[in-house]
């Protein structure tokens, strides 16, 4: 059995033929061609295939693809926006958060449904937040340093971003 | 590329639908979160020919007051129950034992209704299909033969949800539903002692929702033994609801998980009316090992198990005794 799903993936609305029993993981890798959301345990247990759906980190490999139907679907490669890095990817890069990156876009992704959140976690909130995410390399003390710094730079950014608006409106 | 079971999703949009198919199609799976049977699937252990997706249910979604009773909807999430502000507040340890189950992005998709009526597992089971045929397969799947228990005529496989030990504890009731009828039962009643059928559930009935009779004085904990602590199922795990009168316990109720087939209720009633103390630790003890059958079903030993369990039951009663005292010099 197929069927129609209709689902919003990094910002695009696109509809596709897919098998009932089509994982989420499968979907996004093979009929979008999104592989930068990677395929570890199989069974939930790595943290990996960590996708958002409506701004809620989810495992890929543990959903079906058409139970995401008429939802907002953001991996990996939507992250960047206009060829400008996120704050998370960046201080992934410059923090050295990442070692053989297999785990990094998973890291990011559940990184990123915990700063929607709570813009401002502190290390406890950071480590829970990333509790089901393995990093094999076991870079972890980078990984959060990573967090910490994003989590400030956005702060920053917001705040500057006010500081400007205030000045606009005084104008 | 697929590697699930060729089966056909239905995805009903009201409960009554739900049910309907459920009788049409003689007991298919139900999916939520899929955290549990997404990941059995892929590995072998079902393979349906009918899948109801029951994540549209949105009255199933709900939690909310009935009387003196809280009703908690079968598809609320277990990320919603460690921080709904009703649940923190009147059933604290609901929250922490939610919190407590798997990781944070499991729990985001992980329902009530799932994480109880979770498969049970084992060692000889929750593996690949491969690593299965090596052995002949067993009796929960596949084969004919128990590997734990060996002539067994039945499966050995062991229950892991933390929440049932809780709800037991506190003496909630399960809301189950099916064509033309609802029916309320204790939550212990849900469960049988048979790995490979562990739930009382008929083929026709849907778990929509578990009603939470008010805590009261009761002093309610749950702990659990695992092996990460991030993210593994429990090894052992005992949940205790007491109400302290001065110096005797006047009521107390005590559940075990991650032991037997099915999540148990244990018979204290010997411990009633006398005081928490080395005695009563005693009574409790024996009360748990009579009760508690750990078998060789998860990688720890089940010499440890037991060891756990009775230490981690002991510091679990100590606590709440303790944590009762100050409550009731607060009221002073």
């Amino acid at each position: 059995m197929k069927s129609i799903l209709s689902v919003t993936v990094n910002g695009r609305r696109r509809e596709d033929l897919v098998p009932d029993n089509m994982l989420l993981i499968d979907y996004l890798r093979e009929v979008v061609g999104l592989t930068g959301t990677k395929q570890g345990c199989d069974g939930g247990e790595c943290g990996a295939c960590t996708v958002l759906v409506d701004d809620e980190q989810r495992l890929a490999c543990s959903t079906l693809a058409l139970q995401v139907r008429d939802r907002r679907v953001e991996t990996i490669e939507g992250q960047a926006k206009d060829g400008e890095l996120s704050p998370l990817q960046r201080a992934f890069h410059e923090k050295l958060g990442t070692q053989c990156g297999f785990c990094t876009p998973g890291m990011i992704l559940s990184a990123e449904a915990l700063l929607r959140r709570n813009p401002r976690p502190d290390r406890e909130e950071i480590k829970v937040a990333i509790s089901g995410n393995l990093c094999r390399c076991t870079g972890y003390v980078k990984i959060i340093e990573a967090i910490e710094s994003a989590a400030q730079a956005m702060q920053a950014a917001a705040e500057a971003k006010q500081a400007a608006e205030t000045m606009e409106a005084a104008r | 590329m697929n590697i699930l079971p060729d089966f056909r999703l239905h995805r009903p949009a009201t409960l009554d639908e739900a049910v309907r198919l459920k009788t049409q199609f003689g007991n298919p799976a139900c999916v939520a979160g899929g955290t549990d049977l997404l990941v059995n699937l892929r590995r072998g252990l079902a393979e349906p020919r009918d899948l109801i997706d029951l994540s549209g249910l949105r009255d199933l979604n709900e939690i909310q007051r009935q009387g003196d009773e809280l009703w908690i909807g079968a598809l609320v999430t277990l990320a919603r129950l460690t921080r709904d502000p009703e649940i923190t507040s009147a059933y604290p340890v609901i929250a922490e034992a939610a919190a407590s189950v798997a990781g944070p992005t499991h729990r985001a998709a992980a329902t009530l209704g799932g994480n109880l009526c979770q498969d049970t597992r084992c060692v000889y089971f929750n593996q690949s299909e491969w690593w299965r045929t090596g052995n002949g397969f067993c009796l929960k799947h596949d084969g004919d033969k128990c590997h734990v228990v060996a002539k067994s005529d039945r499966c050995y496989a062991t229950y892991h949800g933390d929440l049932a030990p809780v709800l037991i504890a506190l003496g909630a009731s399960a809301i189950v539903v099916r064509e033309g009828g609802i029916r309320r039962l204790p939550v212990e009643d849900l469960f049988k002692e048979d790995g490979a059928h562990y739930l009382t559930l008929a083929p026709d009935e849907i778990l929509a929702a578990i009603a939470l009779p008010p805590l009261g004085a009761q002093r309610a904990a749950y702990v659990k033994a695992r092996v990460r602590d991030a993210i593994d199922f429990p090894l052992t795990g005992i949940a205790v609801a007491l109400t302290r009168e001065n110096d005797v316990i006047a009521a107390l109720r005590v559940a075990i998980t991650g032991m037997n087939s099915a999540p148990l209720l244990v018979d204290v009633s010997k411990l009633i009316g006398k005081p928490w103390g080395d005695e009563t630790a005693t009574l409790l003890s024996n009360a748990l090992r009579s009760r508690a059958t750990a078998l060789a079903t998860t990688l720890a030993g089940p010499k440890y198990r037991r060891r756990a369990m009775q230490g981690l039951a002991r510091r679990l009663m100590d606590q709440a005794w303790a944590q009762e005292s100050t409550n009731e010099s607060a009221n002073e």
